[in-house]
């Protein structure tokens, strides 16, 4: 067996391994066990587990309505699942608030996109820093030393974040005036201003050209690879998927149809199905 | 012909972070503060101290702490003018249990009495929103007027069931009380709104203020970036009322000397604020000045006009002032959110490059 062996295999050792181009690939960091998630008569999430594991990328697919956003709120906190168990980094995770969840880490940005309109590209970074600003509102409200020190600093940090970005021109510029494309883009910047160590993509991609898809995607494999970020996201575009991803889950119905590499996923013949056989419609 | 940014290249995040980033707006500034304080009070006479100045410093600290609140968080209150009344009535009964004390400290206390009422009856914020929150502010606002009616205790028992400011000095020259000057008062409420809106500029432009915002633009979000929503409305909640109790104390004590609460921090006074706040831009510190100023004057500039020079009669031109008010709120809501500060922000957007606009 040699170094870059593949994922499915390592599963079940869970040992350190390297991936084709360099990247070091770590034990489980999230892992779900057994998560049902119903609305009323509704099952969204039908008894699912499937694990993230430490500076992976990690796809989730499926058709509209499989259940993908609501995996996605059961990690960062928004929904809570009637069954099954969140363990995080070793840890059952109790019945959190987002805000909670968000201070262990984990960030992430939305499908349908959630900035703060009414702010500039630059606060709206910011407040991807809020987790780092700890000045009690005495020392705000009168803008002492340890304010403006504190804002400075994380300042310099949001700059980076701008600078990686690419997106300097529009620091100033009210977000709501922003197309499309550049929302995304700024949305990802205020999710990595929080550091985290667990990204989450909701279709980072959707409505995208395929100039803007390719930037994204290269933005996606820049923040793994330098900052060791682990990242699961959503998405469509197969081809993205397969380019990117180390492990993808497949879902269908609110059920786990598939969970390999790109090239088994791509061979699983449940998957070919739900993609390409019986139309849901 | 200074006013540009043009070549007025920042160096560092913290210039950058400046309240007026450019150099002429600083500058300005100091000169409308060096009139204030230096020229205004040799100049002050009663007529305009008591029709215009000082209830303009006044409600714009109202205005400020509403705006904090509306602007800034998103949350609608009705009930700014019971929340003056608490202001009002902290003071008085400080006033009246230790005579000894500075006026100054118990109008800053009965501030910090206002932010704890005003974070108790923001705990209805935590489910519900707009509409619904307005209604609930508005219970508090009649509930809480009643309730200084009603109860004895907190106008001293006094006959009339009105409350009076004993006098008081500062530094030997009286504020409050029959015998007050005109420049000492207008000092007084100078001092209060000066601090006023560096407090809250502060808050504002850092952390907190971006919790507040985050909440106002999208709870959900703010949410998952780590905002408490709790403590962001509720130290909204609280700070609002601070400002909205100073502001209060300060018209009971200083500016009235005397107040019968239902007709002074009524509903109607609840709307008045949020009138200038609306008119002068939602979220802008400089807007609730501009409300303030606007809402203070245009029934004094009317008045001139219409009466003194062209005879009107002054119910009338008491109902021009309510039509225009009416149509200027419509206007602001319906056209520009952001009030009187945004049409002044955009002019001097313009100005801004000059003289190279592209
Ligand atoms: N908050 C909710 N209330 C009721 N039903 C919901 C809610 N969120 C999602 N659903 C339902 O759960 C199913 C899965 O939705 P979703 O997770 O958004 O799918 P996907 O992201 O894969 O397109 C859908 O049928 C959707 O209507
Ligand atoms: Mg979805």
């Amino acid at each position: 067996m040699n170094e870059t062996a593949t994922p499915q295999m390592q599963d079940q050792t869970l040992e350190d391994y390297t991936t084709a181009d360099g990247r070091k690939i770590g034990g489980v960091m999230m892992d779900l066990k057994s998560i049902t998630l119903r609305f009323g008569g509704l099952i969204a999430i039908n008894d699912i587990s499937f694990n993230i594991r430490q500076g992976e990328i990690r796809a989730i697919i499926g058709p509209n309505g499989a259940g993908k956003s609501s995996m996605l709120n059961v990690i960062s906190g928004f929904y809570q699942p009637q069954e099954g168990e969140v363990w995080f980094m070793g840890k059952k995770r109790p019945t959190m608030r987002p805000y909670k969840v968000a201070r262990q880490g984990i960030a992430r940005t939305f499908q349908n996109i959630a900035l703060f309109e009414g702010m500039t590209v630059l606060d709206n970074i910011m407040t991807g820093r809020l987790n780092f600003m700890k000045t009690g509102w005495v020392a705000q409200s009168i803008w002492l030393g340890s304010a403006k020190k504190e804002e400075t600093i994380n300042r310099q940090k949001v700059e980076e974040i701008i600078d990686f970005l690419e997106i300097q021109t529009i620091r100033k510029t009210p977000v709501g005036r922003l197309p499309y494309g550049l929302k995304k883009r700024v949305e990802l910047a205020r999710a990595l201003a929080a550091e985290p160590n667990l990204l989450l993509l909701d279709e980072p991609m959707a409505g995208m050209n395929v100039e803007e898809k390719e930037d994204m995607s290269r933005f996606i494999l820049d923040v793994n690879d330098e900052f060791g970020t682990t990242i699961a996201l959503i998405e469509h575009d197969m081809g993205v998927v397969m380019d990117l991803s180390d492990r993808v889950v497949v879902m269908d119905y609110g059920k786990k149809i598939g969970d390999g590499t790109p090239d088994e996923v791509r061979n699983n013949q449940e998957v070919i199905e739900a993609y390409l056989g019986v139309s849901h419609d | 012909m200074f006013y540009r940014e043009a070549g007025d290249f920042k160096t560092s995040y913290a210039a950058d972070n400046q309240t007026f980033p450019i150099a002429f707006d600083r500058y300005r500034y100091w000169v409308v503060l060096a009139i204030a304080f230096l020229v205004m009070p040799f100049i002050i006479n009663d007529y305009w101290a008591n029709a215009l100045l000082i209830p303009f410093l006044i409600y714009a600290i109202a205005a400020i702490g509403l705006n904090i609140l509306t602007g800034y968080c998103g949350q609608v209150s009705l009930g700014t003018g019971a929340f003056m009344a608490v202001g009002a009535y902290s003071c008085y009964k400080l006033m009246t249990a230790f005579p000894d004390v500075s006026i100054l400290i118990h109008v800053v206390l009965a501030g910090g009495i206002t932010a704890m009422v005003g974070a108790a009856f923001g705990l209805p914020s935590l489910r519900i929103k707009g509409f619904y929150l307005a209604v609930a502010t508005l219970a508090a606002q009649f509930f809480l007027v009643w309730l200084f009616n009603k109860v004895p205790w907190f106008y001293n028992n006094s006959a009339s069931g009105q409350i009076s400011a004993p006098e008081r000095f500062v530094f030997g020259v009286p504020v409050t009380g029959a015998n007050t000057d005109a420049w000492a008062v207008y000092l007084v409420c100078l001092v209060f709104v000066t601090g006023s809106a560096i407090i809250a500029r502060n808050m504002t432009r850092g952390s907190m203020g971006r919790k507040w915002m985050a909440i106002r633009d999208m709870d959900i979000a703010a949410e998952i970036i780590g905002v408490n929503p709790l403590r962001a409305k509720l130290s909204a909640f609280a700070v609002s009322s601070f400002f909205v109790g100073i502001s209060g104390a300060l018209f009971f004590s200083v500016y009235l000397g005397a107040v019968e609460v239902g007709e002074v921090f009524g509903i109607n006074k609840s709307f008045l604020v949020l009138f200038m706040v609306i008119i002068g831009g939602l979220g802008s510190i400089f807007g609730s000045f501009a409300g303030a100023a606007f809402i203070v004057c245009l029934p004094v500039v009317l008045k001139l006009i219409g009466v003194d020079l062209f005879g009107w009669p002054p119910d009338l031109v008491a109902h021009f002032n309510l039509i225009i008010v009416g149509l200027l709120i419509m206007f602001f809501l319906i056209k520009e959110p952001h009030g009187l500060a945004q049409l002044w922000r955009v002019a001097k957007e313009k100005l801004r490059l000059w003289p190279f606009p592209h």
